[in-house]
Parts: C-alpha cells; structure tokens; sequence
C-alpha cells in the first residue's frame, strides 16, 4: 500500500463532517498556513511540491499561483474546477461526496496564498447532490470560524460559495467555466489574458481542479519537500485514477505516481485484471481525449521499458507510440471491443459538447461523428479512413479552445494503431453492421 | 525630453513588408496598414468590440515571437486577436501551413453553407463568397444532409435566413454595442447553434438595420431589398442627409432612377464607416430625400465595377437547387466574374 | 428588462428565497451569476422552461429575455420543452457503453414502451441518453432527479420504475441547489 494523502481517512464514517474530519487532522492548513506563514510561503511550498494540475493539462500548480496579478489592485478569486466531464473520469465525484471538507480546506488554504477574498466551487450541474454535500461543509466550516471576516482573527477574510453548472462538458475549459460562472453560454474565451490577468468579472482568478486543491492541506502541513519525495522526476505525490470499462474492480484509486501499468490493471490492489479472463487490447490512460494505446504500447514503451503510471512515461514515444496521464480517466478495453465503435461514441460525445462559437471545431467534430458512423453502418469506403484523419488534422490546433484537439487526438491515434480495424469494417460491410458484431483479428465474432 | 514624448512603436514584419506600429495593434490591423496579404476576416469587426478570434479564417503563423523572446508561437494563431510583440515575425500567405489550415476553416464554413449563391440576396458582395474563391477548395468532401432552419422575418424589414449564417456573431455585438435593446442572440450550441429571437420577436429599434451590413453572408438581409436586383445590375453612389439620429452618410443603390437601396458606406474591408439609422436605411428611398455626392469608389475586382454581366449572358443561369455545389458550373461561371 | 406585469408564473415562497440565497453567492450588479441555479429552481417548480418561465427569470434577475434564453439553451440539462415526471438520463458515453449502456437503455425502452428520447402516454417517464455523467466506474448507470443509479441491472430497473410508480421514492425528482 502506498501513501494515501487524499484518501486515507475515507471510509471513516461521519468523515463529511466537520468534527470528524478534525479529528483526523482536518483543518490543520488552515491555522498553519494563515496563523504562521506569508502568503507567498504557501504559494512556495507548492512550487516546491512539484504538484501539477490534476484536471488533464498537468501545469504545475505553484507556478500558475504565482502569474495571478498582485499588482492590480483588483479583487482576486479561487476559482475550484469541480466541472468534472471528461469521459472515463469520476475522481472528483468520489472526494467530494466522501471527504467534501479536504476540498473546503484546501480552498481556504489556497485562497489565503492567492490572496483571494471570494472563491468559488464551481460543479457540474448533474452532481446536484455534491453540490448539496458541498454547501454543508462550508456551512459548519464557516460556523467553525474557518470562513467569513477575520478568521481566526487574522485579518483574513474570505467567502466561499458553490456553484453549479447544467450540462456542458466545454466548461472545464477555464475561460468556459468562468463564463458560466458569470450566468453565460459556455463559450471559452480567446487567450490572452489569462485568467490570471483578467478572469472571472475581469478580476484576476486562478482557476484549480478539485484534486489539486485537495492536495495543498497535505503540502502545506508536511511541506512541499516532502511531497516531492513522493513520485517519479516530475511526477510528484498521489494521483487519483478514475479505472473504467473492462476490469474486474472499476473504481477510483489513489496511486502513488510511478507504479507500473502493468501493475495498475493486474494487480488485485487496483484494477484486479481484465475482466471475464479475457486478454487485454488496449487502454485510454487519461480520459477520452488523450490518444489510445494498444496492450503492447501500454504496458511498455518503443524501447521495451515498463511503462511507468507518471506524466512522463505515459507520454514516452510522443503521440507516435506515447499517450498522456491526463486527468487520469483510466478506459480498459478488453479483446471484444470495438476500437471503431467507441471512437463513434466519443466523437459524438465531442459532436455533442462543442460549444459552435469557432468553425473548425463546430462543424468538424459532427463531420467526423457521421464519418464514423458509416464505418459501423457497413457503408464506408477506404478513403473514409483518410478523410477522418484529416478532418481531425484540420481541427487539431485551429481552434479557440482544446475541445478541438480533444476530438481529434482519439481518431488520430485509433487510426494509427487500429487502422487494420477500420479497414475490416470496409471489406466486412455485411457482418460489422451487424449489432453485437466486432472485430478480433480477422475473424466476426457475434458477441 | 521631445523623443519620450513620442509615442513607442513596434516593429513587425507581415510576409517580409515591415512596419511600425503602436502597441496594442493586432497582426491583422497591422497587415491592413501594410495593405498587401491582409488575412481574411469573416468574424472580426473593427467597430465591434469582442468580436473576432472565432471564424479561425485569419489564422496566421508567427515565426517570431518579438526581438526579445524569438521563439515561434506552437501554434497558429487568430491574427484579428493577436497584439504584435516588437520584433514580431509573421506569416500569411507566404507559410504552406496557413494556407492548408484556411483552405480547411473554409471547407468547414461551406459544410453547411447552402451555396444558394444564385438566389441571394448577397452575392456579388458576400465575404464567403470571396473566402470560397480565393482560399477554399473545388470541391466540398461532405456527402451528408446539409443543416437547414426556416427562414423567418425578424421584424418589419429584416430577413433571416439561418441557414446561410456562419455564426460570427456581428450581428449579437452590434445589438449589444449599437442599441438600446438586445432581443436576438445565439441560441442551441454546436452547430445546432442559431441566430435567433426564441420566440418570434421583432428586431425593432432604430439602429437594427445595421446587422445587415454587418452581416459577412446573406443570413440577414434587407427585405425591401429582397429580390429587387442583383448587385452588379446597380449603380452605388455616395449620399448624406441631415438626421438627426445618425451621422446621415450613407450609400444609395439605384437601379435606373431609382434607389432600390440605402446602405452605410463601407470602407475597403468591408466594414460600415458609420452605423446609420432605419430611417435613413429603409425609408428614405427617394433621391430627393438625400445630397448627392458623387459615385462610391468600387474596387476594380469587385462584380460590382464589372457591371456587364448582361453582356455575357442573355438571362442568368439558375440552376436546380440540389445540385448547387460549388463545383457546379453556374457557381465557377459567377465567380469568374469577380476575377 | 422584462415587463413584470405581463408575467403570469411566480415562484413558491421558498423559492423566492433560495433564489435571494443565490444572488446574494456573488457581489453587487453580478446577479446574472445566479441565473444557472436560478433556471435548475425554475425546472423543480414548474418541470420545464415556459418561455414565461424564462421571463420570469429574466425578471428576478432584471436582465434581459434573450440573456436567459441565451443561457436554457445552450446547456443540456435544461429542457425547453415538455417533459415527463420522472427524466431517465442513461450515460451513453464510452465507459458505460463498454459496460452495457445500449443494453441498459434497450431495457428501459422495453419496460417503459417508448423509444429513447420519448415520453410516456401517462406523461410519467421520458428517457434520454445523455453524456458522460462522471460514474464510468459503476456503470451502467442513469440519473434520475437528484439521484445517480449505479451498477444498473434488470431488477434494479423494475424495482426503480416500481417505486417511480408508487411514488414512495422520490418525491421531488429534480435537483435544486440547496
């Protein structure tokens, strides 16, 4: 068993109150951080931790702390990116509704470095009830003394609501996410500025997904160095891996990063192995976006190295034979799924949550959904297969926001290793239209 | 003491033509005062502030980030939203990879476009039309139903046509900026996204003519204009009068004696000098409502100066409308007019 | 700003005070914040988004009509128009797909005999097939109301529609931000 930090206490019954979760060490940070220490002491003992963003991009955290403009004299806020969408992704879900007052508590501690006095917890609008949970939490926090003028008779003051979204995957983005917040259409906003110059009403805001914030009572208690012990190179401390699809225990686990893949999907710790005593075909590693690897690729590098569950090894080889850890949506495919059929599915997914405010992306993504959906039809053609990787090649990197390489990342790389698979479903029209039809090597098999 | 006094300029270099420019101007602005190469436009609006960054058509590539930081920009970036850096390096025309990612942004402006070119309203003076012929492809590769939505009136003199409608949002910023009333918006998301009012509303103030002009295609088009005449079969001449609501310098369109149309006076970009009032644009049609002032400049490759369309041809051609790709022949024989 | 007089819904008085809660979450001049909660709370007290619903909104939150539409329209959870009691949102998304969605979905519309995207005669149940709901481990699941259903199977169905149906189960089916 490796080190638990955001974790450990879960399972404790009663942990989603406040007394509980103080007697298990719970508000701690807080009289440390805003008893002992700067501000900037805590915003640089997150550099030191080496925390990066747990939401899919992978920024380090202190260094996005330290952009936010101290200068202007604006109000600055906490933004908590609880927009949890990514396909393949239930992390923050998980932490909320067990352990909702380490995510409070990490955002009372981080607002104190940022120097922020209204902070939100922005949640997707389907998790009502974390909202609720959520709302609870910073209720007893506030009675507690924790929340509201002068805490704990600091001069500090700093409100702390929840918010939540109604249905759009694209106000994860940061900038979408601040429009929404705003009352708007989640439309992202064109870069520059940042977020951190000119975000939510104009104001200078940090933007931070639930895992990251969640870290930062554990940092600012044991401090960054020791975090950093945690881990592989750049790849510090614990992550939490959202595991899906075909496995014999889905869940969420927290992993200490740098343990093999290998290790992750088999072993009776974590994923227990690919269900149904059938082979291993290949794994989305971080939420539907990132690129799909084959079982050889994913468990071991071009080089024959194991690989590694780190930001790092998972990206080893490039997109050519590499993927990203993402925000750690963990997607097992065993050997009867459709690699086709599922990028069908993903890609009316993207088709579905494109917010249509850039052309590319907006008329792109439902082009290659209906391209897709041939192949499963039996009515496609072998240019379709080129014609898709070039549509997606038009979008990748042409639009306002990274939903549009989202969308294109999985066709590029299911055609990169699956193309023999896509190929089957031209030559096999007949039988891969078929419902419960797929593809095995060269031969159908009726599911 | 008189040099800090002036202001600083930026230096940027568009396709090898330098220029100085102050901070603050974008990529796009600064290729405008260099006037060769200049991206096309269909979102950005000078007069509109927000808009912009969206339509990706004026994508650029920055080989040089400025003097101080020379490392290139990963990506290409939306020139309409991009300020210049001193030092600044950038490419247009001249970068294989701008060309092929605009020849795709208008492919995927023309997915679901109509390309009812021969009975609209716009064409002759349609920036989607312009965009298809001087960046776009020959052939479109979609092979699904097109996106189609009712055509409906949004008040008295304003027609929309959703299905033409490239989603620029000019016409939201001109409501939100221009007026007092803001009763249309983008409703839906995606590309069910639409121009509309959600429930039959007219547009109805004194300034909401002006999404017409603002309007890059023929998705808002002036309804007593509808069907009058094709452009390059008018004669545009420069008019003022003094209102009292707007700056009264307008563009009248005769056709013979008579003004079958009163626009704003655009600039060489495409772009209204100044916002006019509807009184101005849909009421005062006589010639005796206006002080002349001479012919409007028209640029020498527009369909307009050309004129003489009725000299090739002894009626127009109009093709079957589900045949209107455009790689149909009527759509190549129209856009060799404009060359 | 929306003619007040002309509007002919109003919330129940404990609405009217949630939504006070919810403008007084963001600072003076912002209340068009409020808006998403706002329209969530607009949906528990009348099912779905009226227009004059949505003026309703507009009002409370003195912007403009447009501003609301704008908003109902473009995010999924809010219906714009007539639905059932009871909306079954079945995740559809690739995780729960691989682990039986479609099958999932193929049942409800057996049980209920209506196809995905329908409302049933009585106006009861409409079942839809929504995106990623952030529960690929337990999938298949749905969402019904305030409520996530997970590791679906058929009798867990029958015994769900069952209580629907007797009503002993959930009382108030849409969230609202307490």
């Amino acid at each position: 068993m490796g080190v638990k930090i955001l974790t450990e206490h879960i399972g404790t019954p009663g942990l989603e109150t406040l007394a509980v979760y103080k007697s298990k060490g719970g508000y701690a940070s807080v009289e440390k951080a805003i008893k002992t220490m700067q501000p900037d002491e805590v915003t640089e003992e997150v550099k030191k931790s080496g925390l990066r963003g747990r939401g899919g991009a992978g920024f380090p955290t202190g260094m996005k702390w330290s952009f936010i403009d101290k200068k202007s004299g604006k109000p600055r806020h906490l933004v908590c990116n609880a927009d949890e969408s990514e396909p393949g992704t239930f992390k923050d879900r998980y932490l909320m509704s067990k352990n909702p007052h380490i995510l409070i508590e990490g955002m009372i501690t981080a607002s104190y470095a940022l120097g922020a006095n209204l902070s939100y917890i922005y949640v997707r609008g389907e998790l009502m009830y974390v909202v609720n949970i959520l709302q609870k939490a910073i209720d007893e926090a506030r009675e507690a003394g924790y929340i509201g003028k002068n805490i704990l008779g600091s001069g500090y003051d700093l409100e702390l609501h929840v918010t939540c979204g109604a249905g759009a995957y694209i106000c994860g983005e940061e900038t979408a996410l601040i429009e929404s917040l705003e009352g708007k259409r989640g439309n992202p906003r064109i870069k520059p500025p940042f977020p951190a110059i000119a975000g939510v009403w104009g104001n200078p805001t940090v933007v931070n997904n639930v895992e990251s914030i969640a870290a930062v009572p554990w940092i600012v208690n044991k401090g960054g160095d020791e975090y950093a012990k945690i881990g592989v190179g750049k790849s510090t401390g614990t992550k939490l891996i959202s595991a899906s699809g075909h496995i014999n225990k889905p869940g969420v686990y927290e992993i200490e990063l740098g343990i093999t893949v290998e290790d992750f999907i088999y072993s009776e710790e974590y994923c227990g192995g690919i269900w149904k005593n059938r082979k291993l075909k290949a794994v989305v590693a971080g939420g539907s976006s990132v690129p799909v690897l084959p079982a050889n690729l994913i468990l071991n590098t071009v080089n024959g190295d194991k690989r590694l569950m780190t930001y790092e090894s998972l990206a080893d080889g490039g997109f050519a034979s590499g993927t990203m850890l993402g925000s750690g949506g963990f997607i097992v495919f065993d050997e009867t799924a459709s690699i086709v059929h599922n990028l069908w599915n993903f890609e009316r997914f993207y088709h579905h949550e494109s917010c249509g405010q850039c052309s590319p992306c907006r008329e792109g993504t439902g082009w290659m959904e209906k391209i897709l959906h041939k192949f499963i039809e039996g009515h496609a053609n072998m240019e379709d297969i080129d014609l898709l990787a070039e549509i997606g090649k038009k979008i990748e990197g042409n639009t306002i926001c990274p939903l549009g390489d989202a969308a294109a990342w999985p066709v590029a790389s299911a055609i990169k290793h699956f193309r023999h698979e896509f190929e089957w479903y031209v030559t096999h029209k007949e039988e891969a239209s078929r419902p419960g039809a797929y593809y095995k090597g060269e031969k159908l098999v009726l599911a | 003491m008189e040099q800090n006094v002036q202001e600083e300029l930026w230096s940027v270099t568009i396709d090898g033509n330098e220029i100085k420019v102050k901070p603050g101007t974008t990529v796009l602005q600064a290729a405008r005062m260099i006037g060769e190469n200049v991206p096309p436009a269909m979102c950005y609006y000078s007069k509109l502030e927000g808009s912009g960054g969206k339509c990706r058509t004026c994508l650029v590539k920055v080989s040089q980030g400025s003097t101080k930081d020379p490392r290139p920009m990963p990506k290409l970036v939306a020139s309409c939203r991009t300020t210049v850096m001193d030092g600044m390096v950038v490419q247009n025309t001249t970068s294989p990879e701008v060309k092929e990612a605009r020849a795709g942004v208008v492919e995927f402006l023309l997915l679901n476009h109509p390309l009812d070119c021969p009975i609209c309203d716009q064409a002759g003076e349609c920036h989607l039309q312009d965009l298809g012929y001087e960046h776009g492809k020959q052939k479109t590769r979609y092979e699904f139903k097109r996106r189609t939505f009712e055509r409906i009136d949004i008040g008295p003199y304003i027609q929309l046509h959703m299905t033409r409608c490239i989603l620029c949002y000019r016409c939201v910023f001109t409501c939100d900026q221009i007026t007092n009333e803001r009763v249309h918006g983008i409703l839906n998301r995606g590309d069910a996204a639409e121009i509309s009012t959600y429930i039959e509303k007219a547009i109805d103030n004194d300034f909401s003519g002006n999404v017409i002009d603002v309007c890059p295609v023929g998705a808002l088009t002036d309804k007593t204009f509808r069907f009058k005449s094709r452009v390059w079969f008018t004669k545009p001449v420069q008019a003022s009068c003094n209102c009292g609501k707007c700056s009264g310098k307008v563009t009248l369109w005769y056709k013979g004696e008579e003004v079958i149309r009163v626009t704003a006076r655009k600039d060489q970009w495409g772009e209204v000098e100044s916002f006019i009032c509807n009184t101005c644009r849909f009421e005062r049609k006589k010639t005796s409502d206006w002080t002349i002032e001479g012919p409007t400049h028209v640029d020498n490759k527009s369909v307009i100066s050309a004129n003489h369309y009725e000299l090739k041809y002894d009626q127009p051609v109009i093709p079957q409308k589900t045949s209107l790709h455009a790689d149909h022949p009527s759509f190549k024989e129209d856009k060799k007019l404009l060359n | 700003m929306s003619d007040s007089s002309k509007i002919s819904v109003q919330f129940s008085p404990e609405a009217q005070a949630l939504v006070q809660k919810y403008i007084a979450k963001f600072p003076e001049g912002k209340q068009k914040s409020a808006v998403i909660a706002c329209l969530h709370l607009a949906q528990a007290e009348f099912g779905w988004l009226k227009p004059e619903v949505m003026d309703y909104v507009a009002s409370l939150l003195n912007i403009k009509p447009i501003e609301v539409y704008e908003v109902a329209t473009f995010y999924s959870q809010y219906y714009t128009k007539e639905v059932g009691k009871y909306v079954i949102e079945v995740c559809h998304t690739g995780p729960c797909w691989l682990r039986g969605a479609d099958e999932l979905i193929t049942y409800f519309e057996k049980k209920l005999g209506i196809k995905k995207g329908e409302t049933t005669a009585d106006g009861m149940f409409t079942l839809k097939g929504v995106e990623c709901l952030a529960a690929c481990g337990s999938a298949p699941m749905f969402q019904c109301g305030m409520n996530y259903y997970e590791n679906m199977d058929e009798a867990k169905v029958d015994a769900f529609i069952n209580d629907c149906r007797a009503e002993n189960k959930i009382s108030r089916p849409y969230p609202i931000m307490k």
